[in-house]
């Protein structure tokens, strides 16, 4: 096959902005503010046009680009992208420029090292979606930890030191046993292959051939690994304190990009490569995705907090997203797929949405807040959106993943249990009330704090940065096949290889 | 003496180090300007032995009436050792200065101690291997002990010479028994009857205590308890040559031993006990670094850690295991050297700025010391794509591929542990205010030190592949 350069490419620009950055003057902010915002669009437009060149009538992996690495230990780097990839790297280089520009004001100290880490940290988000060699993707996996460490360590709330290392640690844990698992899986595929790789393309032919022990080692120990990235419950508990700590820019990534490489690492690691094992854990990781959404939305529910509100509310999100994932039916995976890039997008913008009135009052109390509808209108019509997006109401982007995850758990044979959809499907209720609650004590009603008269409106910048996000919550909403089409032969490759496992003889 | 040129050629780094020790003595005796020539005629023998042993690694022979090899695996040791030393010295002509130990001996014991370890890396006997562990451990304990007039100093001396001489008793008693039980000290013989030897208890006793003899340069539990007190005392850049090349001496001698006695089918008899030793060195080291205040006692028990990890390769015992290893101590030493090249930049006059809490807020008052010190931390950590993520990786595939996924596991637990206090340091430096208004200061040829040991840290990590090449090419 040839090789395309231009996932490389996409890979380089942000490296190089990055390295050309430590070469500007620390001063000089204001063109590295724009340095770093042309870097991130230019990556955005180049992301676009691979996906105008993207041949979504295929399932196999596209613009691939392959040659050794590591010649001696058989590594290689290679990169390829299928439909679900190609959403979630369009995601990606769409939301860096955004909250590159949102934290201009947020951001005052330290402006240099900050455009450098979030550019850095892009090239470590991309990466992870665009390998297709196990020790490639660990390498990414694990470089994106250290400028996300030092962007909430540095530019954190109080408790910032705290939540960096426990984020640090936490994550460190899950991918290091990780990494003994792809060891082993490929120490293990030499029986079959006859030597050694990490190959994943390769290790799809062989991998699924493992009896059902070893399957189940592998399964959980990459499964820990995401389930602590996505995170699923009981494993969550990092969470909270990263995206309370993390300022605005980073907890939008980690919401919007971050979470989604579990998910997404089940979809294209633990599914495909351990099939009988993944039908096996189904029901196990459904339990627990479920236990999620109830448990995620109490707990928001009672939140004093506007930010941890929302970060618990991304528990119960990404568990409709690890549901739909192993309830292994098309419209299942279709819409875990299409959901984890709407809470990208709509939790991204609620975590925007909140540091940019924190930015105005300096606290995200809701008690402190109160009929902000007649001081901030413009402010309270986004704030109004983006919640009934989050909330899913039909017409807007939640609704479609999650109308799609609970048809297809509910059609599951591999679940085989109505009780999972019911169950879930409360939890979208559970949502309406903690998101609705918190709008009506924050925006309508008697204004009791005379200082909130004080505040202003969202400038120009700020309204720019929200409405593309607005745009594609509709267009998701109103028709969502433009984004379907794109995963949709790239989810049903990954089901049959879950349901038709290659079979071959011992070599 | 020589059958021809041709040996003397391949023994060559050899010579010029031993020549170059001699010039060095005639200049400190002869020349008024001994401290400014002293420091850059041994950076020039270090260069000229290493980068002649690292062109030279293709020309494998055995010589001296079958004592030394040179060539392969020996000759990239030697350039390892021969560079690690090198860099030691640029560090070291500002630093002891500071310290107090402005003598040119200083860089004469150096150079005596890398004769030492070259010796070691090429053994074909026993009784090389004795030689040069001898010559290197006495220099090392002069070393220790620079600044007579420091108690910590002489402690650090005192204690590392008795706990090193009953460490050699049992590398001696050892050596007596493998030959008492084999009548010859030669490796390659020994290793051609390894197989009716291993049924004799007297020669598994013998291997085990020469084990143990070497767990002790190599920093290893149990035999670690002088490691923290002489890392320490010693003087920051002689800790950095203890540490770094001393550590990689050590292993060589377990490398060329082990992998001449690992030839044969019953490769896997002393697993267990590596097993063991590798098992609590790296949790032992890990956990209680954690606890440290001093950033000196930190990286030594950090060391005893990462001695751990490389022991793992040796009981994996096959050729990728004993690869890892090579290419880990590569990575290591150059890590280290890094960081005690920082340290010893930011450490003041008396023993002052050692505490962890003076690199508090050190990313405000030097920039480039921090950023480096951090690319350091991650690389101990093992953080890709740095070096020491390849070398823990690959030992890992060896223990893996050896059915010893049980050892990764434990080594997996204790790189977890260790993140904790690699990272504090970035914590301090990053994310804490500064506790004092110390700037430190350093000259061109520190921080050009750090820069390359830094450098490589990188490249061995984006690029391993050739110096894998290299290695692998000899086993």
């Amino acid at each position: 096959m040839e090789n395309n350069l231009l996932l490389t490419y996409l890979l380089f620009i942000p490296l190089t902005g990055a390295v050309v950055l430590l070469f500007f003057k620390s001063e000089n902010e204001k063109a590295i503010k724009y340095f770093g915002l042309a870097v991130s669009v230019i990556a955005f437009l180049l992301a676009l046009y691979i996906y105008f060149n993207f041949d979504s009538n295929s399932g196999e992996f596209q613009f691939v680009h392959k040659f050794k690495w590591i010649a001696n230990l058989s590594i290689f780097y290679h990169v390829g992208i299928d439909g679900i990839a190609l959403l979630l790297l369009l995601l990606t280089t769409f939301i860096t420029p955004l909250t590159l520009i949102s934290s201009w004001s947020g951001i005052t100290k330290k402006v240099k090292e900050f455009t450098f880490f979030m550019l850095f940290l892009e090239v470590g988000m991309i990466g992870v979606f665009i390998s297709l060699d196990l020790f490639l993707f660990y390498v990414f996996w694990e470089v994106m930890l250290i400028p996300m460490y030092f962007i909430i360590g540095v530019w954190g709330g109080k408790e910032r030191i705290y939540a960096a290392v426990k984020f640090f640690i936490y994550t460190m844990a899950g991918s290091l046993i990780m990494l003994v698992a792809i060891v082993w899986l490929s120490v293990h595929a030499t029986n079959y292959l006859g030597y050694f790789t990490t190959d994943l393309v390769e290790l799809y032919s062989v991998a699924p051939l493992f009896g059902l022990d070893v399957q189940t080692y592998l399964f959980l120990a990459f499964a820990l690994s995401f389930a602590i990235k996505v995170p699923l419950f009981p494993l969550h508990t990092w969470l909270p304190d990263a995206h309370v700590q993390a300022p605005t820019a980073g907890s939008v990534i980690l919401a919007g990009v971050l979470l989604k490489m579990g998910t997404y690492g089940f979809l294209r690691f633990n599914l495909p490569l351990f099939p009988a094992a993944s039908i096996h854990f189904a029901s196990f990781i459904s339990i627990l995705a479920v236990i999620g959404i109830i448990y995620g939305a109490l707990v928001a529910m009672v939140q004093t907090d506007m930010k941890k509100l929302v970060a618990y509310s991304s528990v119960a999100h990404l568990g409709f997203v690890v549901l739909g994932i192993f309830a292994m039916t098309q419209e299942s995976v279709q819409g875990a797929v299409i959901q984890m890039i709407n809470h990208g997008l709509s939790t991204g913008a609620l975590f925007l949405l909140v540091g940019m009135i924190y930015e105005r009052t300096h606290t995200r109390e809701i008690s402190y807040y109160g009929g902000i509808a007649k001081i901030v209108p413009v402010y309270s019509f986004f704030l109004m959106i983006v919640s009934l997006s989050s909330i899913g109401l039909p017409g807007l982007n939640g609704f479609v993943g999650e109308f799609l995850i609970l048809l297809g758990s509910f059609k599951s044979t591999v679940l085989n249990n109505w009780w999972f959809t019911i169950i879930a499907a409360t939890g979208v209720i559970f949502a309406a009330v903690y998101l609705l609650w918190m709008y009506k004590r924050v925006v309508f009603g008697e204004v009791t704090n005379s200082k909130l008269n004080e505040i202003t409106d969202l400038t120009k910048r700020e309204i720019f940065i929200l409405v593309p996000v607005i745009i594609f919550i509709v267009w998701i909403g109103v028709y969502p096949s433009t984004f379907l089409n794109v995963s949709e032969k790239s989810t049903t490759k990954i089901l049959q290889q879950v349901s038709q496992p290659p079979k071959a003889e011992l070599k | 003496m020589f059958n021809n040129t041709q040996e003397l050629f391949d023994m060559l780094p050899v010579v010029i180090v031993a020549a170059g020790i001699l010039i060095s003595v005639f200049v400190e005796i002869y020349s008024e300007r001994r401290m400014k020539i002293l420091p850059w005629l041994s950076i020039i023998i270090f260069l000229a032995a290493g980068f002649h042993a690292i062109y030279y690694t293709g020309n494998k022979s055995v010589i001296l009436q079958n004592m030394l090899a040179t060539g392969g695996v020996t000759n990239i040791f030697w350039f390892i050792f021969n560079i690690g030393a090198a860099i030691v010295c640029l560090l070291s002509i500002n630093y002891i200065k500071k310290y107090g130990t402005y003598f040119g001996e200083y860089y004469i014991i150096i150079q005596t101690s890398v004769l030492g370890m070259m010796l070691i890396a090429g053994a074909k006997d026993l009784i090389v291997i004795f030689l040069g562990l001898e010559i290197m451990s006495i220099s090392f304990y002069v070393l220790a002990g620079f600044n007579r007039k420091r108690a910590s100093s002489n402690e650090a001396s005192l204690k590392y010479f008795l706990l090193g001489a009953f460490a050699t008793g049992f590398l001696v008693y050892g050596m007596a028994l493998i030959y008492g039980s084999s009548a010859t000290t030669s490796i390659d013989t020994i290793s051609a009857n390894f197989i009716p030897l291993s049924g004799n208890l007297l020669f598994i006793t013998g291997v085990m205590l020469f084990i143990i003899g070497f767990s002790f340069k190599i920093a290893a539990f149990p035999f670690h308890m002088w490691v923290p007190d002489v890392y320490q005392g010693s003087p920051t850049t002689i800790t950095g040559l203890f540490s770094t090349v001393g550590k990689a001496a050590g292993f060589s001698a377990l490398i060329v031993t082990f992998a001449a006695l690992f030839g044969g089918s019953s490769s896997h008899l002393f697993t267990p006990y590596l097993a063991a030793i590798a098992v609590f060195s790296m949790l032992y080291g890990s956990i209680v670094a954690i606890m440290q205040d001093n950033i000196k006692r930190m990286l030594a028990y950090s060391s005893i850690a990462h001695a751990g990890y490389m022991i793992i390769g040796l009981a994996a015992g096959n050729s990728s295991g004993v690869a890892g290893i090579i290419f880990y101590l590569t990575a290591y030493v150059f890590m280290n050297l890094a960081a005690f090249g920082i340290v010893s930049i930011i450490e003041g006059k008396d023993e002052s700025n050692l505490s962890l809490s003076s690199y508090a807020g050190l990313s405000n008052r030097s920039p480039l010391l921090a950023g480096l010190l951090a690319v350091t931390m991650f690389a101990l950590a093992g953080i890709p794509p740095l070096a020491g993520f390849f070398g823990k990786y690959y030992v890992f595939i060896a223990a893996i591929k050896a059915n010893l996924t049980w050892l990764a596991i434990v080594g997996i637990v204790a790189s977890t542990i260790s993140v904790y206090f690699y990272i504090r340091i970035v914590v301090l430096m990053y994310f804490k205010p500064s506790e004092s208004e110390f700037i430190p200061s350093y000259s061109a040829t520190e921080i050009i030190a750090v820069l390359i040991s830094v450098l490589v840290v990188i490249l061995l990590g984006l690029a391993p592949g050739s110096f894998i090449d290299l290695i692998t090419s000899f086993l």
